[in-house]
């Protein structure tokens, strides 16, 4: 076992382990979370909303029923780096068709296997979130740090989301749903794609380009990054919201929170994974959610924004969904389209269905 | 939410197998809850070996027999007002379905918490449960109920072989299995239909090779439901889960593949409302999605106690709360103090399970595995590799191996591999090493196993590094990759031809050592409250020291016969007395089913392999003040040399004087000194030798290897014949360890639990066995207070037991079996560690001897504590310790008593007069007073002067005597009476087997004759009368008081 790389944290400490996937020379800073998602790995590093971070997965052994195209949820891999304990060599699925290292290589990602990841995961848990580098083991730390401390990460969405609209044809369904990409995920698509003619926007469309799609509803996606660096299309929603029903995901919850009113923070790690507890407050039933975001919408700023809390977080009983008070529209900090994690909440999709048809 | 003041919880009664430890911990979870919220608590339970039957555990213990009469004396008295049976087994869950369908609870007001009566029944019943599926458009496999053999021959028909029979209404899946015959298939459903209690079975197609998982779930009754654990089974379908190789979490599985069995999980227990934990079996096709359900178990069960150790997540505490109304996002989890209840784990550590099973006792026993699950115990590793974990699991077995390879193997060609492979028994996974090792392909052995090449890679990656610690230099980077996929030092050494202590300076040089890291069921996402630790190599290390002084206890490992459940009851209560006497506790064990390893006994839980290296890596780290090994039963004693070797104060009685108990000839030495008598001794240490001492041996002789425990390997020899029969047999015999020749005398039993604090004895009670010396202690009926010994033989055996703890400087506790006859008193041995009758005595005496014996080892005297030396006053009643035997699951073995220990586990019975005590015993086994009055008696020529008195008795009684010709015909001479006369087994077309098979007997005497070869018709008798619990009694001693008891009842009625 060769200890040939180290993963640098702005703070100084670093963290070694076995380089895997691509050359180093590819290897680029990104803030570094951790997710706990026993399974799913390469849904969660082909998701979007990890643009510009890199990822370690709590669970050790990973890469064990290999790559299919099945579990991709988007076109490209944003994130910038794997950092995982156990790398499995020998795959073995039905649907197998790649090792997890090749598709590194292919996708141009650097990775670190043989690492401590629960140590690492410690060290976020306790120093929050913190931007960190892939590089080899012979390369200074102190000349990495100084790098890291002088780079910004911004404007993720804009990395990620589609330049042009696309329209996908539903022949049976009535309806017609506008998804506005901050950098969707494939299942969020499919869930749609299933019920109603879809048309995917660019996160920066106007209200009037939406508004031309005559659409029965809006669709707010998930994505990277932080809200408030949206302020246009924050102010899009205000108005798009007295015209159309809204179904806000993750980012898009933000975003709808923030055009009422409400305020956003950045929490200090994060809630990455598949286990985490959500509670309806209106029905007191509990579920587990599929969870990847690093900013919240603070509670206390809910009531004078016009916002009646729908779902709370049940271990530190954060915001995790709104009803925007008198308007169709609704959102949720989780993932009910999953992929990975618990399917629980993918009911929420027909509380969109149900506002459309109200309206 | 309804207010309960008092509740009645129900036990599983004795461990068998199927049946283990298990719920003795979710038992006392589910008290201590009951507790916790002020709720009082009455708790039933036959079971004296058992933690949850403490006093201090309930308001009310009722050590009885768990029956229909019992239980409802019990409920009138006690009037609870409700109920609680998912605890306690099946068991208990059949209980409380006897007590609700006769209308009894509802008379009572007594309510049934958890999931209601409905719910267990559809749940259960594979008839309703299939309907239930079927109507949920969940997959069954294709298969239909059969209610007799008609019924059956069509179904084999239709769906030709092979199939699964699986009978309804019965634990651990006895009687199934996987037939690939015709003849199998009626012999099989025959023994189904009899031991299913609503005589269904259900025939399948069998689904074998599909992956087999499980999900543990827990719902409460607001329908908020969680998985706490998936676990994946290596062996796939067609091995008893109870005896596959589990991995937790799963493995191989994507996460649409996990969604879809969580979801179906999910559905069925919802629909099915289940209120508190289930455990849903799947299948899944390794070459597609399609999955199918097998079933659910409705309640806390041996997977629901893995699940627990494995992430941390006490589920039957939880359950509990759920049970009594409270709702899952109310409950704090009680790892991380913050969060809740409602969330599912997330591990960063794999988990490995391996079944223990009791071939290496039964060696004649059928080791084939398949839906009969045959494991009396398990152990379980947690690593940060799949390899790690797998090669801990390997050595905490405690059958020397260190590692991934069997040395009996070495000799064996690949085509006897795959042979092994291919019977599918304990040995597989060895052998599926061993080809690999040879350069077989991974491919050939899943065509044949369709075990996941993903574990046939990891098991190849174990070999690939054994390959390169032969070829390679030693270097650092090796050294370190191969502890961190879990290689001991020794099998380093093996591999490179380097010495032990080579290995270790190297790893001293390179400054490899292990790391501790934490148990805490969310990934270090939160932080965690509680010390749940195990070892790995790794960068980071999470263990902080401990400044107060602290104790070490070294546990007993997995349950095995010899070695049940008794051990870990003394483990927790030594940890009880070091923490009242201000000490941290240190408990390290590796049996998932146990209190010990609750994280909440100890101070810190190291959950490791009580391997030496293991072991010594913790204490190196911990530093303790001392460490106990009296209570963790052979294994512990075992360690004791090299824990004291690597300078570690070994508690209580030393090394030294344990090794003059332990050691033959030591303790010879010892009892000459004191001029105690002992039955005349030769040992022998070549089998060469055999002819240079035949002549010094007095016949009949025991004969018994050094070391071992439970009486392995130990048999009676009448003749020279005998001797020759057994010298053949693989015993190791050598200087080391030599076979013992012990004169065997036919007399009676008595055994003494004692406490010594360096000058003082206290003996809190001495037990007199019913069964005579021949008869292992662990499988006699044990009487307390004794009842045929005379006052100045009492004296004899208290003065000697004086002299012997004195001589060994025993401080802590001590167990001397003694033999009384013609006024004469032997010793047998002297065990310097607690017995399995501490729980029994410490129950009946209220002394708790383990807690005693701690605190006199940490320095205080029995002065101190209130003892007075000498015997403990005898009480006004009689309590009996009654064996029990899992025969029934095991086919193959002898179920005729003799020296090697046999029992899976015990109950008891008390009452005023002994033979009361003893039915409550015999009840609690599942012997009753018999409805008709047919006896079946054939007595070897040995036994038939003494068994004349027997039959007498039981023509007195007004039974019907049938015999063999050769009894019938002794009894007629003899007592003048007529036996009704049944021909020998193969004598007659219509022999005293089919009597037996028709139902026409209703209880045996059948004493064994000369030897025990197993294929004799003895042998055959015995049992199919296990397999159709008629009772049978292989002893006299034992039929004359089930003779007691049934004149007992006689003279009662008559009263």
């Amino acid at each position: 076992m060769i200890f040939n790389g180290k993963l640098v944290l702005e703070d100084g400490s670093s963290f070694r382990g076995t380089l895997i996937g691509a050359k180093l020379a590819k290897s680029e800073m990104g803030e570094v979370v951790f997710n706990t998602s026993m399974v799913g790995y390469q849904e969660i590093l082909s998701d979007p909303s990890y643009c510009d971070q890199i990822i370690c997965m709590t669970y050790p052994l990973i890469g064990n029923y290999g790559v299919s195209e099945e579990f991709f949820e988007s076109r490209d891999l944003f994130c910038k780096g794997l950092i995982i304990k156990d790398l499995c060599t020998h795959p073995s699925h039905f649907s197998n068709e790649n090792t997890l290292n090749s598709l590194l290589v292919q996708k141009d990602l650097c990775g670190l296997c043989n690492v401590d990841t629960r140590a690492l995961t410690k060290t976020l848990r306790e120093h929050g979130t913190i931007k960190g580098l892939i590089v080899s083991s012979e390369v200074e730390t102190s000349k990495v740090v100084e790098k890291l401390k002088n780079t910004n990460l911004l404007e993720q969405v804009s990395k990620v989301s589609k330049k042009e609209e696309e329209f996908f044809e539903n022949s049976s369904a009535s309806k017609h749903v506008v998804l506005v990409d901050f950098g969707y995920k494939g299942n969020i698509l499919k869930n749609l794609k299933e019920k109603y003619k879809v048309t995917v926007v660019p996160f920066n469309s106007s209200f009037e380009k939406i508004k031309s799609l005559n659409p029965d509803g809006v669709c707010l996606s998930n994505g990277p990054g932080d809200p408030m660096d949206l302020q246009g299309t924050i102010n899009m929603i205000n108005t798009l919201q007295d015209h159309f029903p809204i179904f806000g995901i993750c980012l898009g919850h933000q975003l709808l929170s923030l055009a009422n009113g409400a305020k956003t923070e950045k929490m200090l790690y994060g809630h990455r994974g598949g286990n985490h507890p959500v509670k309806d407050v209106e029905t007191g039933k509990v579920y587990m959610s599929s969870q990847n975001h690093g900013f919240i919408v603070t509670k206390d700023s809910l009531e004078k924004a016009g916002l009646d809390t729908w779902f709370i977080n049940v271990n530190d009983k954060s915001v995790e969904g709104v009803k925007v008070r008198g308007k169709k529209a609704i959102s949720v900090q989780f993932h009910p389209e999953h992929r990975p994690g618990p399917r629980d909440t993918n009911f929420l999709f027909e509380e969109f269905e149900k506002l459309m048809e109200s309206n | 939410m309804k207010k309960y003041k008092k509740v009645m919880v129900i036990g599983s009664g004795p461990i068998i197998i199927g049946q283990a430890a298990e719920f003795d911990y979710s038992g006392s979870q589910c008290l201590q809850v009951l507790r916790e919220l002020g709720i009082e608590s009455v708790l039933v339970n036959s079971n004296p070996a058992t933690i949850m039957t403490d006093e201090t555990m309930a308001d009310k213990v009722y050590l009885e027999p768990i029956t229909e009469k019992f239980v409802q004396d019990i409920i009138i008295k006690e009037k609870p007002d409700a109920i609680l049976s998912s605890f306690g087994g099946q068991t208990a869950l059949n209980m409380s379905k006897t007590l609700a369908e006769s209308g009894f609870l509802a008379k009572h007001n007594v309510d049934v918490l958890g999931s209601n009566l409905e719910t267990i029944k559809t749940a259960e019943d594979r008839f309703l449960f299939r309907e239930k599926m079927i109507s949920m458009n969940i997959p069954v496999p294709e298969g239909q109920i059969v209610s007799s053999l008609e019924e059956g021959k069509k179904v084999l028909k239709e769906y030709g072989l092979p199939l699964i029979i699986r009978p309804a209404y019965t634990m651990g899946g006895s009687g199934g299995g996987l037939v690939k015959s015709e003849e199998e298939f009626l012999e099989t459903l025959t023994k189904g239909l009899h031991l299913s209690s609503i005589t269904q079975c259900l025939v399948e197609k069998s689904i074998a090779g599909y992956k087999e998982i499980e999900y543990e779930v827990i719902r409460d009754k607001n329908d908020n439901t969680v998985i706490i654990c998936n676990m994946e089974n290596i062996d796939p379908v067609g091995i008893h889960t109870g005896d596959s190789i589990v991995v937790a979490p799963s493995q191989t599985l994507s996460d649409d593949d996990y969604q879809n069995l969580r979801d179906i999980s999910l559905n069925v227990v919802r629909a099915l409302k289940i209120e508190g934990a289930c455990n849903v079996q799947l299948a899944l096709d390794p070459h597609s999605k399609h999955c199918i359900i097998i079933e659910v178990n409705p309640r806390v069960s041996r997977s629901s106690a893995l699940a627990s150790k494995a992430t941390g997540y006490p589920i039957a505490k939880i359950s509990t709360f759920i049970a009594l109304g409270q709702n899952l996002d109310e409950v704090l989890n009680p790892i991380t103090g913050k969060t809740y209840a409602s969330f599912e784990p997330s591990i960063d550590y794999v988990v490995s399970k391996f079944p223990r099973w009791p071939f290496d006792k039964f060696t004649t026993a059928n080791k084939n595995l398949g839906s009969q699950m045959k494991s009396t115990g398990e152990v379980m590793a947690l690593g940060r590799t799949l390899e790690e974990s797998i090669l801990k699991a390997v050595r905490s077995l405690e059958l020397k191996y260190d590692h991934l390879e069997d040395s009996s193997m070495k000799d064996l060609s690949q085509d006897e591999l795959l042979d092994i492979i291919l019977k599918q028994d304990d040995s597989r996974i060895f052998a599926i090493a061993e080809f690999l090792r040879n350069q077989g392909e991974i491919e050939e052995i899943y065509q044949k196993t369709m075990i996941d090449k993903f574990f046939l890679n990891k098991i190849k990656k174990i070999i690939r590094i054994e390959q390169r610690l032969a070829s390679e230099e030693l270097s650092k980077d090796l050294l370190y990759f191969s502890k961190y996929l879990g290689f001991t030092n020794s099998a380093i050494s093996r591999f490179s031809k380097k010495s032990e202590i080579e290995v270790e300076s190297l790893l001293d040089e390179f400054s490899i050592s292990p790391v501790v890291k934490l148990v805490d069921s969310c990934a270090a996402e939160f932080p965690a409250l509680t010390p749940y630790y195990y070892q790995t190599y790794e960068e980071y290390d999470e263990w902080e020291e401990e400044k107060d002084k602290k104790i070490a206890i070294i546990g007993s490992g997995p349950i095995r016969i010899g070695q049940g459940i008794e051990f870990d009851y003394s483990c927790v209560h030594s940890l009880i007395a070091c923490r009242e006497l201000g000490y941290k506790t240190i408990m390290i064990n590796n049996n998932p089913e146990t209190c010990s390893t609750d994280f909440s006994m100890s101070d810190r839980l190291y959950f490791e392999p009580l391997y030496k290296e293991d072991v010594l890596n913790i204490l190196k780290r911990e530093k303790p003040e001392g460490v106990i090994v009296q209570f963790g039963g052979q294994t512990a004693i075992n360690l004791t040399k090299d824990i004291s070797d690597a300078g570690f104060k070994i508690l209580g009685t030393s090394p030294e004087d344990i090794a003059r108990a332990e050691d033959r000839e030591q303790f010879e030495k010892v009892l000459d000194d004191l001029e105690i008598n002992r039955p005349a001794a030769l040992t022998l240490s070549d089998v060469k030798e055999i002819d240079d001492i035949l002549d010094q041996i007095i016949f009949p002789v025991m004969l018994r290897p050094s070391f071992v425990l439970g009486g392995q390997f130990m048999e009676i020899a009448h003749d020279e014949t005998d001797l020759r029969e057994y010298l053949k047999q693989e015993i190791i015999i050598n200087k080391e360890r030599p076979l013992l020749i012990d004169q065997y005398i036919e007399g009676l039993e008595i055994e003494v639990d004692g406490l010594c604090d360096g000058s003082e004895v206290c003996i809190p009670g001495i037990m007199e066995h019913i069964e005579r010396a021949g008869v292992h202690s662990g499988d006699s009926m044990a009487v307390y207070p004794s009842v045929k010994l005379f006052d100045e033989i009492k004296e004899k055996i208290v003065s000697m037991t004086e002299q012997l703890a004195k001589a060994l400087n025993i401080k802590g506790i001590f167990n001397i079996q003694f033999m009384h006859k013609k006024g004469k008193v032997y010793v047998i041995e002297v065990n310097p560690r607690a017995s399995r009758t501490v729980p029994f005595l410490s129950k009946m005496t209220k002394v708790h001897m383990a807690q005693v014996a701690t605190q006199l080892m940490l320095g205080k005297s029995l002065n101190d504590l209130g003892l007075k030396p000498g015997v403990c006053p005898t009480p006004d009643f009689y309590a009996v310790k009654v064996p029990i035997f899992s025969f029934d699951k095991l086919s193959g073995v002898e179920p005729g008593l003799g020296p090697e220990m046999k029992s899976t586990g015990e109950v008891m019975g008390k009452a005023k007069d002994l033979p009361m005590a003893l039915y409550k015993g015999l009840l609690s086994l599942g012997i009753d007073l018999p409805k008709r009055k047919n006896i079946l008696i054939t007595l070897s020529d040995r036994y038939k002067q003494e068994g004349a008195s027997l039959v007498k008795r039981f023509h007195d009684l007004g039974f019907t005597l049938l015999s063999t010709p050769g009894t019938a015909e002794y009894i007629k001479n003899n007592l003048g009476l007529e036996m009704k006369i049944v021909h020998k087994i193969g004598k007659a077309d219509y022999n005293l087997h089919h009597y037996v098979l028709d139902g026409e007997i209703d209880v045996i005497i059948n004493t064994l004759s000369k030897g025990k070869k197993s294929n004799t018709d003895g042998h055959l008798l015995r049992r199919t009368a296990f397999e159709r619990r008629i009772p049978c009694f292989t002893s006299l001693d034992t039929a004359k008081s089930y003779l007691d008891v049934l004149e007992y009842y006689e003279r009662k009625d008559h009263a």
